[in-house]
């Protein structure tokens, strides 16, 4: 994600515009791009969605199936998140494992489902200490255009609210739904020289010195942080993230409900 | 973060199992210089957390693809060992070790000026010995010492301390206990001279009143750590006779 180079002639035309607070897509700097999204579209996984920020597209899928659980939490489910930058969503994405960006991406959605606690592990036990159920979360970028943390995030978020357990199947009862307590939304934001702006698209993000993405939960308290890139980021600067964060968090769980 | 057990983490009187205050951090040991072979080096231990960092470089960047014309790039690479942590830990990189060398490669690029060595490639080792957590602090604090025990041109050294919560109380450096049984962990990492933060990671629940107090704290944490990091670089290149009083913690 970080390799991508952008001419000096853009930088220096979308930092110009920022100076006067606008953007190269016409957005002001806390305004987010159009959110589109359709729910269980995967008919053979158990929860699916595909989610559109602006132009960024991503899908993902939750697959519950039965398994043994962690040793120090025999009674609890297992979550497991995974995200890949396939070849057909940019140019400068190669197939194979994934990379550090990919792990990292990961990770900090993994962390804001996790940490929140919007599964409720504790109801997807079998068999105290046997079975219990493993919900893998695996992501695809399809569309890669800017700020994939949130786009991502979003769709991992509907995914597990679509997302049945499949008992049945596995001769384990009835199908239930995933249990869900409550909807963590991350908010990224971008530093450009001076400048904080929520949602960057492609260009923005290459050309930012760093990154903060910051997941919060329906009582607006904190759940997760990861700040990014190479540049530094001051203490008022900080602040105003969380406001953003908070501010944000709330119109997104209002469009996608 | 799992966050609930029946292990008190914090008294009636504010102290920690370890018998800290929530604004007191573990025990800091560091020295500069501990490897022959690297080009600079250190070791940190903090609480029972024993950290070496080694440092290779500015060198030919391999491999060749990595190499920007006009700056050096910063590779890192943490690593915890076998025998670190409670289970064997299985050799090799996993996801977090993967995150953590990013992060950790990012916050010290921010220093480095790397537009002196283009084309080059400063390679920076973190090895944990013990694991008590905090070791990507622990790690960050031993590279910076490291980089600057190597002569890398530097605008400032970095220090990293976690901040936290635990049974409801906004602590300075998590134990392991209070990592595992807690409620959230702040990992930071500031420039001292700006206050600039360069590492910010999150995790649990935390209301803004106390991230903002953890925040504080963890900044007055890595200021400690700070002064400790250039008496160890003093403690290494003071040549006898010369006044040293710089006393470690």
């Amino acid at each position: 994600m970080s390799s991508e180079i952008i001419s000096e002639i853009r930088r220096d035309y979308i930092v110009n515009l920022l100076k006067e607070g606008k953007r190269t897509d016409g957005r002001g700097v806390t305004d987010i791009r159009d959110i589109k999204f359709e729910v269980g579209l995967i008919e053979s996984a158990d929860g699916s969605a595909k989610v559109s920020l602006g132009e960024t597209t991503v899908i993902a899928g939750v697959k519950i199936i039965p398994g043994t659980p962690f040793p120090d939490t025999p009674n609890s489910g297992v979550l497991t998140t995974g995200a890949e930058l396939i070849p057909m969503a940019h140019a400068s994405f190669e197939s194979g494992p994934p990379g550090e960006d990919a792990i990292e991406l990961a990770r900090v959605v993994d962390r804001g489902i996790r940490e929140s606690g919007m599964i409720d592990v504790s109801k997807l036990c079998i068999t105290p200490g046997q079975e219990v159920w493993m919900c893998y979360i695996d992501i695809y970028v399809i569309d890669y255009c800017g700020n994939l943390f949130d786009a991502c995030n979003l769709a991992a978020v509907l995914a597990i609210k679509n997302a049945m357990v499949p008992a049945e199947q596995y001769g384990k009862g009835e199908n239930y739904p995933l249990p869900v307590t409550c909807t963590p939304i991350s908010v990224t934001a971008a530093k450009i020289g001076k400048d904080l702006i929520l949602d960057p698209n492609f260009d923005e993000e290459h050309i930012a010195s760093a990154r903060l993405t910051i997941a919060t939960d329906d009582d607006g308290n904190f759940r997760a942080m990861q700040k990014g890139g190479q540049g530094s980021i001051t203490l008022d600067e900080l602040s105003s993230c969380l406001d953003m964060a908070v501010e944000t968090g709330i119109k997104i769980r209002k469009i996608i409900g | 973060m799992s966050g609930h057990s029946d292990i008190v983490l914090v008294d009636e009187k504010g102290i920690r199992i370890d018998g800290r205050t929530a604004e007191e951090h573990r025990h800091v040991k560091i020295e500069a210089g501990v490897l022959k072979n690297a080009d600079g080096s250190a070791y940190v231990e903090i609480g029972k957390n024993k950290v070496l960092a080694a440092v290779y470089g500015p060198r030919e960047c391999h491999p060749r693809h990595l190499q920007n014309p006009t700056k050096a790039i910063v590779q890192c690479k943490y690593n915890m060992e076998a025998y670190s942590v409670g289970d064997r830990k299985r050799p090799g990189n996993d996801r977090r070790s993967i995150e953590i060398s990013k992060i950790t490669a990012e916050a010290l690029e921010n220093v480095i000026l790397t537009g002196l060595f283009p084309r080059a490639s400063i390679d920076v080792y973190i090895e944990i010995l013990q694991a008590n957590a905090g070791t990507r602090c622990a790690g960050l604090t031993a590279a910076s010492v490291a980089l600057a025990d190597a002569g890398i041109p530097m605008r400032d050294i970095i220090p990293a301390m976690a901040a936290g919560k635990a049974d409801g109380h906004v602590l300075l450096d998590l134990n392991k206990e209070e990592d595992n049984y807690g409620q959230a962990d702040v990992p930071l990492a500031i420039v001292p001279s700006t206050d600039e933060i360069v590492l910010l990671q999150m995790d649990g629940n935390m209301t803004r009143e106390e991230f903002d107090r953890a925040i504080e704290m963890a900044i007055g944490g890595c200021k400690e750590l700070y002064a400790l990091q250039k008496a160890a670089l003093k403690r290494q290149y003071t040549v006898d006779g010369e006044e040293d009083d710089s006393d470690e913690q």
